[in-house]
């Protein structure tokens, strides 16, 4: 008995040791250089692994910046500029410095601005509510409430507002990765560029419809009467297809347009809140009526 | 045992509860808005402007290509406008809008009831007459009938099928015109075969309809040989061409196939009757036979009905919206589509209005999918559905090609059957859209 164990243990340690120097020369032999860089700046990355950048996954990226020979075109939403010029310095290369970007929702079309037309019995998503029909509301433009945003979103950025049933963007969380743009079937939400100190000014709405018919359907949807586009000093706004578009890198933030608009279709977020017109601004006259900044 | 197609289906309650009402003659409503997108393929071409006398049966939209059909005006009176209107879907269409003035029709057509039974035309000019008169499918996708009359070149139609199924539950348009006009039906269909070039038809009637059967049979035998009616198991979807043409012949369409891959032309009974109309009496499609019924209407009737006539008129006739009903469906309510603009108006193809109450429409919350394989059994086209839901949600095109999603026939059988209540058909029809569109747009080899 005793030798026999002895016997098993001995043949086992030979076979061992014989089959680990095969599998090192093996593993010498057929060795796979990798770049060592790709797993440095892996590290680099943050892991969310969105996709935000175009490629499948935080390596991917990693990999695709090691092989290209410089990083324009390369951008990691989620780690934006810091992670952006970590990768650079890791790589010896330079990165441009990239403005920081948000996800804005274009549609206002709550219960209140846009009342319903018929109830949605049907499954809870928006590309099959698209499919199916024009939606519950008489706009054909604006947001269907189904939430496959908030469902795409990686980090829980967005989140439908249960009191207006419409998306709602947290700007701290936003990356800008996209998500939520692909997922829309409504081509409702934008990627625009955050603004100094998170102050924007855009159009809430994207409504192709003409003026009469967007009007009668949604309070504030944009009409399209160009009162905006003429007011505008800069230029940055024009109208095709019976809607306002501002293009964030022409506008200075006056706000001309915002109080142009009839409708109230141009939203300006994160401004400093307009005190109300003291009633001595109008005693004394020659003084003017400045903003008013807390 | 009455034949049947030989895999899948379902076997939903068949409500036909208007089957009894007679077809009566809708009144003519004061104004109608006649869509011009009323087909498969482009919308036609509106030939009338604002302001125009136009009389019931002529022309007020040519044909805007190769699959397209002509649009007739189905009144007579002013054109008030001509442009975009929300279809039943709240989506846009150009639609020509008549104020109704008296009921005058073009003179060249034949008003007269009688049986017109000899053919006269050449096949090529039964065709163009049916196309001149804008015949489509009768049967829900509208496809215009002349282009499937013309079969493409190399293949050859053997046989005529006329489809009498009329599977989908409360449906009964089908049903009374196979009573009422079985003759004219007859005469339709041996008209088709004329237009073919083929000596043999058959008429699939489903055995819940027994009536039908023996009236259509007894005509058959009597005076028109060369037709056959066969009698088939009652089962949904029966009227799907695929699955109708597995029923009465045996024969299985390929995947990604037409029906006249396998010799077989088919035919909606209703579209017999319309070119049975067009050809001996010149008269264009411009009225349908239209069942407006449900689980709480008080009345269920069977119309016949102008073409552009609006869903709120038709509830009017049969004593206005139930307080209790909750939702409107054109068509069947397996794969008809519901009403979400109820000022719309009705098309060539209208077949029902159906009008129903919370107990019937009501969804189910859903529930996890348990692999009981029910959806797999009751696919008449052999998919699985649970499978291609599963891959629609992940969005894995290339597998959900290796799966055919691009042969669902979208007849509901899977969502139907599960007791999960998943939205199975939902998911696939959106992955099938996808999935073609990919497919369509590769280079041809």
């Amino acid at each position: 008995m005793g030798t026999f164990v002895i016997t098993v243990v001995a043949i086992l340690t030979v076979l061992g040791l014989l089959l680990a120097v095969i599998l090192f020369f093996v593993a010498e032999k057929f060795k796979v250089a990798e770049d060592t860089r790709i797993d440095t700046v892996e590290a680099i990355m943050p892991g969310a692994n969105c996709g935000g950048c175009g490629f499948a996954g935080c390596r991917a990226f990693a990999e695709a910046c090691v092989k290209s020979e410089s990083l324009d075109g390369f951008f990691c939403p989620v780690g934006g500029n810091a992670v952006m010029q970590k990768v650079a310095s890791a790589l010896g290369m330079t990165v441009e410095e990239k403005a920081p970007m948000t996800a804005v929702v274009r549609c206002n079309g709550s219960c209140d601005n846009r009342p319903k037309t018929n109830e949605y019995g049907g499954s809870s998503s928006c590309r099959i509510m698209a499919s199916l029909y024009s939606g519950d509301t008489a706009c054909k433009y604006g947001c269907l409430g189904q939430g496959d945003c908030e469902e795409a979103c990686n980090f829980d950025a967005i989140r439908i507002n249960p009191s207006t049933g419409l998306p709602e963007v947290d700007e701290d969380k936003c990356t800008a990765c996209g998500a939520c743009v692909k997922a829309c079937p409504r081509n409702i939400i934008e990627l625009r560029n955050k603004g100094p100190k998170n102050r924007r000014v855009y159009v809430c709405c994207s409504s192709n419809d003409k003026g009469a018919v967007a009007r009668k359907a949604c309070s504030v949807a944009c009409i399209g009467c160009r009162k905006c586009e003429k007011v505008c000093p800069f230029g940055a706004i024009t109208v095709e297809n019976n809607l306002a578009y501002i293009d964030f890198n022409k506008c200075k933030l006056c706000r001309k347009c915002v109080e142009e608009c009839p409708t109230g279709a141009i939203h300006a977020v994160n401004f400093p809140v307009r005190l109300p017109m003291q009633p001595e601004a109008f005693a004394a006259p020659g003084t003017t009526n400045k903003d008013k900044e807390e | 045992m009455s034949r049947t197609f030989s895999i899948g289906g379902v076997h939903p309650h068949d409500c036909k509860i208007s089957k009894d009402s007679p077809i009566e003659i809708f009144p003519v409503p004061e104004q109608v808005s006649i869509s011009m997108s009323q087909h498969l393929g482009a919308p036609a071409q509106p030939v009338v402007a604002k302001g125009d006398r136009v009389k019931a049966g002529q022309l007020i939209g040519r044909a805007g290509g190769f699959i397209s059909a002509n649009i007739h005006s189905s009144v007579s009176g002013t054109v008030v406008s001509v442009g975009e209107l929300p279809d039943m879907l709240g989506n846009p269409a150009v639609h020509v809008v008549i104020d109704t003035d008296g009921d005058e029709w073009m003179e060249d057509i034949d008003r007269t009831p009688d049986v017109v039974r000899d053919i006269s035309l050449s096949p090529q000019d039964i065709i163009k007459r049916i196309a001149d008169c804008g015949i489509v499918g009768l049967g829900g996708a509208s496809f215009p009938t002349h282009v499937k009359l013309s079969p493409p070149p190399g293949k050859k139609a053997e046989f005529l099928i006329i489809n009498g199924a009329e599977c989908e539950p409360y449906l009964t348009s089908d049903y009374r015109i196979m009573l009422e006009r079985p003759e004219e039906i007859l005469i339709g269909a041996k008209i088709m075969m004329k237009a073919l070039g083929v000596a043999k038809g058959f008429i699939g009637i489903e055995d819940n309809k027994p009536e039908a059967i023996r009236r259509i049979g007894e005509l058959a035998r009597a005076s028109y040989s060369e037709i056959e009616v066969v009698p088939l198991r009652k089962r949904y979807p029966q009227g799907g061409e695929k699955q109708l043409i597995d029923a009465v012949t045996g024969r299985k369409v390929p995947s990604m196939g037409l029906p006249i891959d396998t010799g077989v032309v088919v035919q909606n009974c209703g579209t017999a009757f319309a070119v049975y109309e067009a050809v001996q009496k010149n008269k264009p499609l411009f009225e349908s036979i239209v069942t407006v019924t449900g689980d709480c209407t008080g009345q269920q009737r069977n119309f016949l009905l102008r073409v552009g006539t609006r869903f709120d008129k038709m509830l009017e006739e049969v004593g206005g919206m139930p307080s209790e009903a909750v939702k409107l469906i054109s068509g069947g309510p397996m794969m008809g589509k519901a009403v979400s603009n109820i000022s719309a108006a009705s098309v060539k193809s209208t077949s029902a209005l159906l009008v129903l109450s919370e107990k019937q429409t009501a969804r189910r919350e859903e529930g996890n999918c348990i692999r009981c394989g029910k959806c797999a059994q009751a696919c008449p086209m052999g998919l699985e559905p649970f499978l291609l839901n599963r891959l629609a949600r992940l969005g894995w095109k290339d597998e959900l090609e290796k799966n055919k999603v691009y042969d669902c026939i979208e007849c509901g059988c899977c969502s139907y059957t599960c007791p999960a209540f998943i939205p199975l058909l939902d998911y696939i029809r959106l992955a099938k859209a996808d999935v073609l569109r990919i497919m369509r747009a590769r280079p041809k080899k």
